[in-house]
C-alpha cells in the first residue's frame, strides 16, 4: 500500500478566489457572510449567504469555453488549476493515464437549471441554451478538469449532498493508496446560491437569518456558500521522485451510513465515520488534536456532533481543538469537505487553528471547546474533517502533518 | 376563528397523522409525538390554508412552538395582522 500525500492546492470561496485569500481570512476568524448580491433577493425571506463575490468567469475562460460551463465547473476548474500548478505535477504521456479526477457535488448545475426553468415557465420562452444538459450535469465538474489537465484514468463525481467532497477525496484516497493511479485531482465544487435553491432550503426551515454561529447558544441555522476546492493526492514515493512540496499525509477515511432518517443526523452514525477514519489511519484518539467538524449551525447537528465526538474520544475529547469554518465561508455543500480540508491542510502547515466565528457564548449541549472567534496557534500532528450529510451519510478524512 | 382553529386541527391531524380526536388546544406536539419535520410540513400547509408567512425556524428554541394551542394563536395573529396591512 502507498502512502499518500497532498502535493497541491486551490480553494475558490467567498473568503476569495484562490488558496492565500482563503487562508489569510479564514485564519484570522474572519467571516466572509453577508448579503446576498448574485440573485434577485425580494422573494427571499433569507437574504444572506457566502458567496464567490467578485467573480468574473471571462477572466479566467475564454468566451467559448464558457458557454459550456455552470457557475460550479468553473469553480472547479479555477481551485484544480490553482492546485496542479501549485503540486507542479505533470499529466503528460502515461502519467495521465495514471491520474483520477474524482470531485464531489451535490447537485451541479443549478444556476443553469434555475435560469432554464426560467426561461421556459416565467418568460414562456420556447426553447433553452443548447448545452443546458452538458452545463448542469454533475460530472460536468470533472469532466472540464480531465480536458484541461489531460487526466486520462479513472474519472467521476460523487453525489452525496453535504459528504460529496469528503466522499469524492476518500474515493481518490483509495485509488492512490491501493495503486490503481499514481495520483488524483481531487476535492468538491458547488454553487446553489440560486433563487429556487434558496427557496428549497428556506422551506426546510434550517436557515439562519442573522449568521452562522456553530455550537454557540442563541445559533438559527446554517447559511449557504459556494466554491471549489481541489487538490493533488499522489503516492508518496512519486512526490519525493519529482521533488515535491509535501503539504500534508492523508492516512484515513471513514464512512458509515445512518440508515435512519433522510435529515436528522445520528450520533451512531457519525461516531462510525469518525471511528473508522481513525482506525484505517492507524490513529490513536489521544494523537488527535484538531478536529474540523461539519458544524453546520443547526440545532440538531451541533448536538450530535459533540455527542459523537465524545463518544469515539472519550476523555480526550474536551482536549480536542474542534472548529467550523463554515461560519466563515458558509455551508458550501457539496464543496464543503473540500473547503474544509484546505483549512485543515493550511492550518497544518502554519500551526494554527482556525476559530469558529460568530461565537456568542457557550450552549449546555455543546461544552467542548471550539476555538470560539480567535485562531490559535498550536502544531497540528494529526486532525480530522467530519462531513455528515443529509440523508444520513457520513464521511470523514483523517490527516497526518509531514514531516 | 373558531374555523381557524378547526382549520388548523385538521392539517395538524392529516400531517403528522394523528388521530383528530387527540387534537386539543392543550395538547403538547412532544406528546403527539409531532416531529421536527411534521412541524416544518404543517406550517408549510398553514401558510398555504391562510395565504400567510409564518416566520418559523426550527433552530430557534425561542419561536417553538409547545403546544397545538400556541400555533393556533400564531396563526391567528398573523391572520389579524396580514388583514391590517
Amino acid at each position: 500500500m502507498n502512502r499518500v500525500v497532498i502535493t497541491g492546492l486551490g480553494v475558490i470561496s467567498a473568503a476569495g478566489h484562490n488558496a492565500a485569500d482563503f487562508w489569510e481570512k479564514v485564519s484570522n476568524g474572519r467571516p466572509s457572510i453577508g448579503e446576498i448580491t448574485t440573485i434577485p433577493t425580494d422573494t427571499l425571506t433569507v437574504k444572506i449567504g457566502a458567496e464567490v463575490a467578485g467573480f468574473e468567469p471571462q477572466e479566467y475562460f475564454d468566451k467559448r469555453q464558457l458557454g459550456m460551463l455552470d457557475r460550479f465547473s468553473q469553480f472547479g476548474l479555477v481551485a484544480a488549476r490553482e492546485a496542479v500548478s501549485d503540486s507542479g505535477i505533470s499529466f503528460e504521456g502515461e502519467a495521465g493515464e495514471r491520474a483520477a479526477a474524482i470531485i464531489g457535488s451535490g447537485v451541479g448545475g443549478q444556476t443553469t437549471l434555475d435560469d432554464s426553468y426560467w426561461a421556459i415557465y416565467a418568460e414562456k420562452k420556447s426553447r433553452v441554451h443548447p448545452f443546458t444538459v452538458p452545463r448542469l450535469m454533475i460530472n460536468a465538474a470533472t469532466s472540464h478538469i480531465t480536458m484541461e489537465h489531460g487526466i486520462k484514468g479513472p474519472a467521476y463525481s460523487i453525489a452525496s449532498a453535504c459528504s460529496s467532497a469528503n466522499h469524492a477525496m476518500g474515493q481518490a484516497f483509495l485509488m492512490v493508496r491501493s495503486g490503481m493511479v499514481d495520483a488524483a485531482v481531487t476535492g468538491g465544487a458547488e454553487a446553489t446560491i440560486t433563487v429556487g435553491t434558496m427557496k428549497g432550503w428556506e422551506a426546510l426551515r434550517v436557515m439562519a437569518n442573522d449568521t452562522c454561529r456553530p455550537f454557540s447558544k442563541g445559533r438559527t441555522g446554517m447559511v449557504l456558500g459556494e466554491g471549489s476546492a481541489v487538490f493533488v493526492f499522489e503516492t508518496l514515493d512519486k512526490a519525493k521522485a519529482r521533488g515535491a512540496h509535501i503539504y500534508a499525509e492523508v492516512v484515513g477515511h471513514g464512512l458509515s451510513s445512518d440508515a435512519m432518517d433522510i435529515t436528522l443526523p445520528d450520533v451512531g452514525g457519525a461516531a462510525r465515520a469518525i471511528a473508522g477514519a481513525l482506525k484505517d489511519g492507524g490513529l490513536n484518539p489521544e494523537e488527535v488534536t484538531y478536529v474540523n467538524a461539519h458544524g453546520t449551525g443547526t440545532a440538531a447537528n451541533d448536538v450530535t456532533e459533540t455527542r459523537a465526538l465524545k463518544q469515539v474520544f472519550g476523555d480526550h475529547a474536551g482536549a480536542l481543538a474542534i472548529s467550523s469554518t463554515k461560519s466563515m465561508v458558509g455551508h458550501a455543500l457539496g464543496g464543503a469537505g473540500a473547503l474544509e480540508l484546505a483549512a485543515v491542510v493550511l492550518g497544518m502547515r502554519d500551526g494554527v487553528v482556525p476559530p469558529t466565528a460568530n461565537y456568542v457564548e457557550p450552549d449546555p449541549d455543546c461544552d467542548l471547546d471550539y476555538v470560539p472567534n480567535d485562531a490559535r496557534e498550536m502544531q497540528i500532528d494529526a486532525a480530522i474533517s467530519n462531513s455528515f450529510a443529509f440523508g444520513g451519510l457520513n464521511a470523514v478524512m483523517a490527516l497526518k502533518r509531514f514531516s | 376563528m373558531a374555523s381557524v382553529e378547526s382549520d388548523i386541527f385538521e392539517i395538524i391531524a392529516e400531517k403528522a397523522a394523528v388521530e383528530r380526536d387527540k387534537i386539543v388546544s392543550t395538547a403538547s406536539l412532544q406528546e403527539l409525538e409531532i416531529e421536527s419535520l411534521d412541524v416544518v410540513e404543517i406550517i408549510f400547509a398553514i401558510e398555504e390554508k391562510f395565504d400567510i408567512h409564518v416566520p418559523f425556524n426550527a433552530n430557534d428554541q425561542e419561536l417553538e412552538f409547545d403546544t397545538v394551542g400556541d400555533v393556533v394563536k400564531a396563526v391567528k395573529n398573523l391572520i389579524a395582522e396580514s388583514g391590517a396591512a
